[in-house]
């Protein structure tokens, strides 16, 4: 099957400043990451803060430039960004962020914010928008009393449930969610997971979804890919992937996640920093934190090869084709 | 059981608008405690009107006791000596929590000032040890950066080194975790974990994160809309919840070994405090309830087993099967 999206050494540079009156420095937040997501697939990206992910996210949208690489979107490249036939586009894509109150304008009811893609995109009469509005409100739970209402006046489970109906109004065929869940309780959190997990089968939807939730993103995620420093390190099937990471960085991460009933001492701890995008070490990005690095992981850059049916690694210490002994 | 603090009948409301409906806590010394729901549910509150933290159009009740001396209603300046000096706390966010604009060395000394009498050289001798104890790299050359210079971890270190500053009793951590990276957040926990065993200092942990909760705590206390609900040792509470709130949270967690299910979710959504049910306040979301449960409260109860549960229709004391097994039954 064809990739929807299909995504080759994407490259974004920022320039950082070091103080108020310090020199800049170049920041590559994404550095040659290259992925494809099938129709109704679901790709996960975790990663720390500074990784990239957010900005990958974007960039896999067209949202922000990039410097290198190329997005292909059902087989064609990314229109260049905000020429009308990007604009047009972006009705096939759509993004759903972290803080839904933020990302509703709170001055329009919620109809209204569900409708506005439609209009924007000049999709179907204004009778034939109403029912839309209705049934996709409907499709993520919400009431037909809540038309109506303004974001202030619902709860942050039911405002994200707003913005997941917008995303789905110009009937996408891919979305990208940033952190969808992260602002929710344990329990709205579980609801939104499962509406997205039943949009995607009911529609064909395909995701990538964003976060640093190991959890959700085992639960709901087909593949997942894991990034250190703007780069891919390891990429697998989701359930392989948490149950026999490779990467020691992934190892290091899995093994981060408080489970009840495992005691905190059997936990790898990294020592040290997460990494400053704007110092990367030399080799290895992860050499200065990882527990097994060796001279070479200073002076070489890994890359990503394949290390078994469906898996990459980008470690010097995992083995080609079978999972390595340092795993 | 000795007590460090007793806190009775706590009852706050803003606004006349209750939101802590008479809360019975004891911490004993040395005791790592923890106090789990969601936001909202008075977890924090129940710490800030303890420690006369909260703001003024809140009216607080009930009883707070630490070691026979009563904190509600006590004078300010008695109220200062406590806070920092014998129950600390630490929040969620800790580059929000430092001064911007003071030298994070200065700072430290400056709660050394007020809650050991230290200046001068002892003064900068103490704070370099505990930078060193909460695990900040190369202390010396660190003192006189300003916060901003640290990243979120080591905030979070600088700021358990100022809670520590005034040798408390008991800390209090308020999500202390909750805005860091996975891996910085298992620095962090180990950290506390540490430190309690080191000075024997009382923690609460509170937190909504059940699993970071269950590696640092002994007790658990579970809360929901203002109330304890179910409070018990971390292992029992754990392998086999009988509040159907607690019982809920666990299985909307994703696992992270098992089949890729589809979650269970609590349906609806916590109640809004100015319109509270009748009955349970968990009632609507129950799937346990019965009409009972609408119009009556259940107390909270000793149980046989030691715990302590407000439920009339608890989840059965289920024979000892590992959770796991249970949750894909």
């Amino acid at each position: 099957m064809t990739p929807i999206l299909e995504a080759r050494e994407l490259v974004r540079i920022y320039e950082a400043r070091e103080g108020l009156f310090g020199k800049v420095t170049p920041v590559r937040a994404v550095d040659g990451v290259s992925l494809s997501v099938r129709p109704g697939e679901t790709l996960g990206i975790v990663g720390e803060s500074g990784s990239g992910k957010s900005t990958l996210g974007r960039m896999l949208l067209g949202v922000d430039p990039a410097q290198g690489g190329e997005v292909r979107f059902d087989g064609a490249p990314m229109p260049e960004r905000r020429t009308p036939a990007w604009r047009a586009l972006r009705a096939r894509m759509q993004m759903v962020f972290q803080d839904p109150l933020s990302a509703l304008d709170r001055r329009l009811t919620i109809a209204d914010q569900i409708r506005e893609p439609l209009d924007i995109h000049r999709i179907g009469t204004p009778e034939e928008r109403a029912d839309r509005v209705a049934s996709l409100m409907g499709s993520v739970g919400l009431r037909p009393d809540q038309t109506g209402r303004y974001p202030h006046e619902l709860s942050g489970g039911q405002r994200q449930r707003v913005v997941i109906a917008r995303a789905l109004a110009t009937d996408p065929a891919l979305l990208v969610c940033d952190e969808p869940v992260s602002a929710l309780d344990v329990s709205i959190q579980a609801q939104v997971v499962n509406l997205l997990r039943d949009l995607q089968e009911t529609t064909g939807l395909a995701m990538v979804f964003i976060s640093h939730d190991l959890k959700v993103v085992r639960n709901l995620c087909d593949r997942v890919a894991v990034m250190y420093l703007g780069r891919i390190v390891e990429e697998g099937p989701a359930e392989t992937l948490f149950a026999r990471p490779q990467h020691p960085y992934t190892q290091a991460l899995v093994s981060s996640v408080p489970v009840p009933g495992r005691a905190l001492d059997s936990r790898i701890i990294l020592q040290g920093e997460p990494p400053n995008p704007a110092a990367r070490p030399s080799g290895c990005a992860f050499h200065p934190r990882c527990p097994m690095a060796e001279p070479m992981c200073r002076g070489a850059v890994p890359s990503l090869r394949a290390t078994a049916p469906g898996r990459t690694s980008a470690c010097h210490l995992v083995a080609g084709a079978a999972p390595a002994t340092a795993a | 059981m000795t007590k460090l603090v007793e806190i009775r009948d706590l009852r706050v409301a803003f606004d006349g608008v209750p939101v802590l409906h008479g809360i019975d806590l004891d911490v004993a010394p040395g005791e790592a405690l923890g106090l789990v729901g969601e936001s909202g549910c008075g977890k924090s509150v129940t710490w800030l009107a303890a420690l006369g933290l909260l703001p003024e159009k809140a009216r607080v009740s009930g009883s707070v006791v630490l070691e026979h001396r009563t904190l509600s209603n006590a004078p300010r300046s008695e109220l200062e000596q406590v806070r920092g000096g014998r129950i600390a706390m630490i929040f969620q966010d800790p580059s929000s929590a430092l001064n911007p604009v003071i030298r994070v060395g200065r700072q430290i000394c400056e709660a050394l000032r007020l809650h050991r009498g230290l200046s001068g050289k002892p003064a900068q001798a103490e704070a370099l040890r505990l930078m060193d104890m909460v695990g900040i790299p190369d202390p010396r050359r660190r003192f006189n950066l300003y916060p901003h210079e640290f990243s979120g971890g080591q905030c979070q270190r600088l700021m358990i080194a100022m809670a520590l500053a005034g040798e408390p009793d008991l800390l209090i951590a308020d999500e202390p975790t909750t805005a860091l990276d996975a891996t910085i957040q298992a620095q962090i926990l180990d950290l506390l974990a540490t430190l309690r065993r080191e000075t024997g200092m009382a923690t609460v942990f509170i937190s909504h994160d059940l699993g970071a909760v269950a590696q640092v705590c002994e007790r658990v206390c579970v809360m929901y809309a203002g109330r304890i609900v179910e409070a018990g040792p971390v292992a029992q509470l754990f392998e086999a919840p009988r509040h159907p709130y607690t019982r809920g949270l666990f299985d909307a967690i994703p696992r992270m070994d098992g089949p890729r299910t589809r979650l269970v979710p609590i349906d609806g959504t916590v109640p809004d405090p100015r319109a509270l049910p009748a009955g349970c306040a968990f009632a609507p979301r129950c799937a346990r309830a019965q009409a009972f449960c609408r119009t009556e409260r259940p107390e909270l109860l000793p149980q046989t087993d030691g715990r302590l549960l407000a439920c009339a229709y608890p989840v059965p004391a289920a024979p000892a099967v590992p959770q796991r097994e249970r949750v894909s039954q």
